[in-house]
């Protein structure tokens, strides 16, 4: 309010008097990005007659900005009898040297453009599926020719990616389950007290965490995590033309970079899943031991019992998937990156989403097949 | 050359970590002239450039831009000068998730009180002014040839007629023919619009065709500062391989002088 107030007390710097209307002031930038200002001068414009003569002799500062303003208001011509001084005159030769075409109307709104965009999008994934199929079975030769000659694999990508996915997401992994842990223990103690049922929760618990939620926490966690990155690296690969550095060389991406990253995740993935399934049992066991009063030492006793050998194999099978899984997608769309931010930041999120979709997915499937099975 | 200073760096010092760039640098650029900053790689020209923008900090000494030091400049101050400097970046910096028109609206769209009409035919007008078309406006960054890139980035340095315009390596990728087009555009504009220019090239064409002053930075502090024909006469080991190697015999043969004998040792 202060600012317009200021706006409205200067005088206007257009006055008209005997035929000829003078501009005075600053016609820059500056002076018209005050607010309303461009609004203001573009009245006063219109208020001169029409057959007056211009005089520009006081203008003190124009600019390509105030000049293409005037220029507009006269309609792309220097009106006859205007007082311009030489530098003003070699501006707006410069205007009438380059003339911009008239403002295109928008494209007429398409009602049933909300039906093209869904056709689109489910080519589009379907688009995606082939391609992962395809990234799926180049890996399969790659992986044959790591077998075969394991000699020349890539010992040095995998054992840094295994570090970088592996070791450095023991921290996370440990935290969220051991708090998912001592959360599940108290809901599931509340309701087995009320039957009086409280040592089934070792069966409960143990069951649950190392058939399904360890290895589905873990899966997420490292989405959120080393999915993401390696989207990201492949991506900014692409950017910085790294990619096509590599194909110039005769270097194979399939070799280097996703053969590494799948076997690395494959290997680290089931090692979390462990890690994860111990962190929350420790949580579990130290919320049943506050909230029913059951010794650690029993709750660790029943435990193996509990589980059985076939869950803690299908805990390990889902965390090799699961791995495997999250480094293709996350190589995917790396890989399928524009060299641009904007796709960097899609891509990064597709990844994640695709990858922890895929998971809860494949976790289903999992389920439907151990029931048919009757594991 | 008796106006005040537009740019002054006094007594700068620079150093990243243990490794010193700058050491007790002066340097004065004045309205109006064409200041090339030449030297070796790795010499520090883009640091020097970026200590002015204010991007780095500097060890001690410092870098007063209009006459106040450029880290003093805060807030509102700090925008207004923004709006008073254009830089070219060396790669162009375009902002890769806008199209090329977006590009060049963005410094006018940033002062918010424009209206998008007067806007559209301001950017329009320049990027014709730089020799592109309308049609060239709805590309996006990573469409465009390394040529365009420095076009638009280029019409955007100059979307809010700077007083003061930075080109960084503003040749280096272009083709000679290009590179020609672009140094006769930047000499039209610097002849129409009356900004002063601060440039780092490699470039000796780029130099013999724009520079009125050149400074040579070398064994961390501006070594010699003048016309070409005085910084030629210079006696030192770089501008001697520089200026008077074969390229530079090439480029510069119309600035050489009488003594040049001294070209090859």
């Amino acid at each position: 309010m202060v600012k317009s107030s200021r706006t409205e007390a200067t005088a206007l710097p257009v006055s008209e008097s005997a035929g000829v209307c003078r501009l005075s002031g600053d016609w820059n930038v500056q002076a018209l990005s005050l607010r309303k200002e461009v609004e203001r001068r573009r009245a006063a414009l219109q208020a001169v007659g029409a057959s007056a003569k211009w005089d520009l002799s006081g203008v003190l500062r124009l600019d390509a900005v105030g000049a293409q303003m005037l220029w507009q208001h006269w309609g792309q011509a220097i009106p006859a009898g205007t007082d311009l001084s030489a530098g003003q005159q070699a501006l707006f030769k410069i205007l009438a040297e380059h003339p911009v075409a008239a403002p295109v109307p928008p494209p007429a709104t398409d009602w049933f453009g909300f039906i093209r965009s869904l056709g689109q999008a489910i080519i589009t994934s379907f688009g995606h599926g082939r391609m992962i199929l395809v990234l799926l079975g180049s890996l399969i030769f790659n992986f044959i020719g790591f077998v075969t000659r394991p000699i020349r694999g890539p010992w040095r990508e995998i054992s840094a990616q295994i570090f970088r996915t592996g070791a450095q997401a023991l921290g996370i992994t440990a935290l969220v389950g051991f708090l998912i842990g001592i959360v599940l223990s108290y809901l599931s103690a509340q309701q087995l007290a009320v039957f009086g049922a409280g040592q089934f929760i070792v069966k409960l618990l143990g069951v649950a965490i190392v058939r399904e939620l360890g290895p589905v926490l873990a899966a997420i966690l490292v989405a959120g995590r080393s999915g993401s990155s390696i989207t990201a690296q492949i991506g900014v690969m692409r950017v910085t033309q790294e990619l096509d550095a590599m194909a110039v060389m005769g270097i194979s991406e399939g070799q280097r970079l996703i053969l590494p990253r799948v076997l690395a995740l494959a290997l680290t993935m089931p090692l979390l899943v462990l890690w994860t399934d111990a962190m929350a049992l420790i949580g579990g066991m130290l919320a049943a031991k506050f909230q029913l009063g059951l010794s650690v030492v029993w709750f660790a006793e029943r435990l193996p019992d509990a589980i059985g050998i076939k869950n803690y194999w299908i805990g390990m099978i889902k965390g090799v998937t699961f791995g495997a899984w999250i480094a293709l997608v996350a190589c995917h769309f790396g890989l399928r990156i524009e060299p641009n931010t904007e796709s960097l930041g899609k891509g990064t999120t597709a990844s994640v989403v695709t990858a922890i979709t895929g998971v809860i997915l494949i976790d289903a499937i999992y389920a439907i097949i151990f029931n048919e099975m009757n594991i | 050359m008796a106006d005040t200073p537009i740019i002054g760096v006094q007594d700068l010092t620079t150093a990243f970590g243990t490794h010193v760039v700058h050491e007790h640098l002066n340097l004065d650029v004045f309205p109006k002239e064409i200041l090339a900053l030449v030297g070796g790689s790795g010499s520090g020209k883009t640091t020097l450039l970026r200590q002015i923008l204010g991007l780095d900090f500097p060890k001690s000494g410092q870098v007063k831009v209009f006459g106040r030091p450029v880290h003093d400049y805060t807030g509102p101050q700090r925008i207004a000068l923004t709006h008073r400097w254009g830089m070219l970046f060396q790669a162009g910096a375009l902002f890769s998730a806008l199209p090329v028109f977006d590009n060049v609206a963005l410094p006018l769209r940033e002062l918010h009180h424009l209206p998008e009409d007067l806007i559209r035919d301001v950017v329009l007008m320049r990027l014709s002014w730089m020799g592109l078309t309308s049609r060239d406006a709805a590309l996006m960054p990573s469409d465009l040839s390394g040529g365009m890139i420095k076009r638009v980035a280029l019409a955007r340095a100059l979307a809010l007629d700077p007083e003061l315009l930075f080109l960084d390596e503003p040749t280096a990728g272009l083709d000679p023919q290009r590179s020609d087009e672009f140094c006769e555009l930047i000499k039209t504009l610097h002849a129409e619009l009356g900004f002063t220019v601060v440039m780092v090239t490699h470039d000796l064409d780029t130099i013999g065709a724009l520079a009125t002053r050149v400074a040579v930075l070398a064994e961390k502090k501006v070594l010699v500062e003048g016309t070409i024909e005085q910084v030629m006469q210079t006696k030192h080991p770089f501008i001697e391989s520089f200026f008077h190697g074969e390229r530079g015999e090439r480029a510069l043969g119309q600035f050489d002088t009488k003594d040049v004998t001294h070209g090859k040792s």
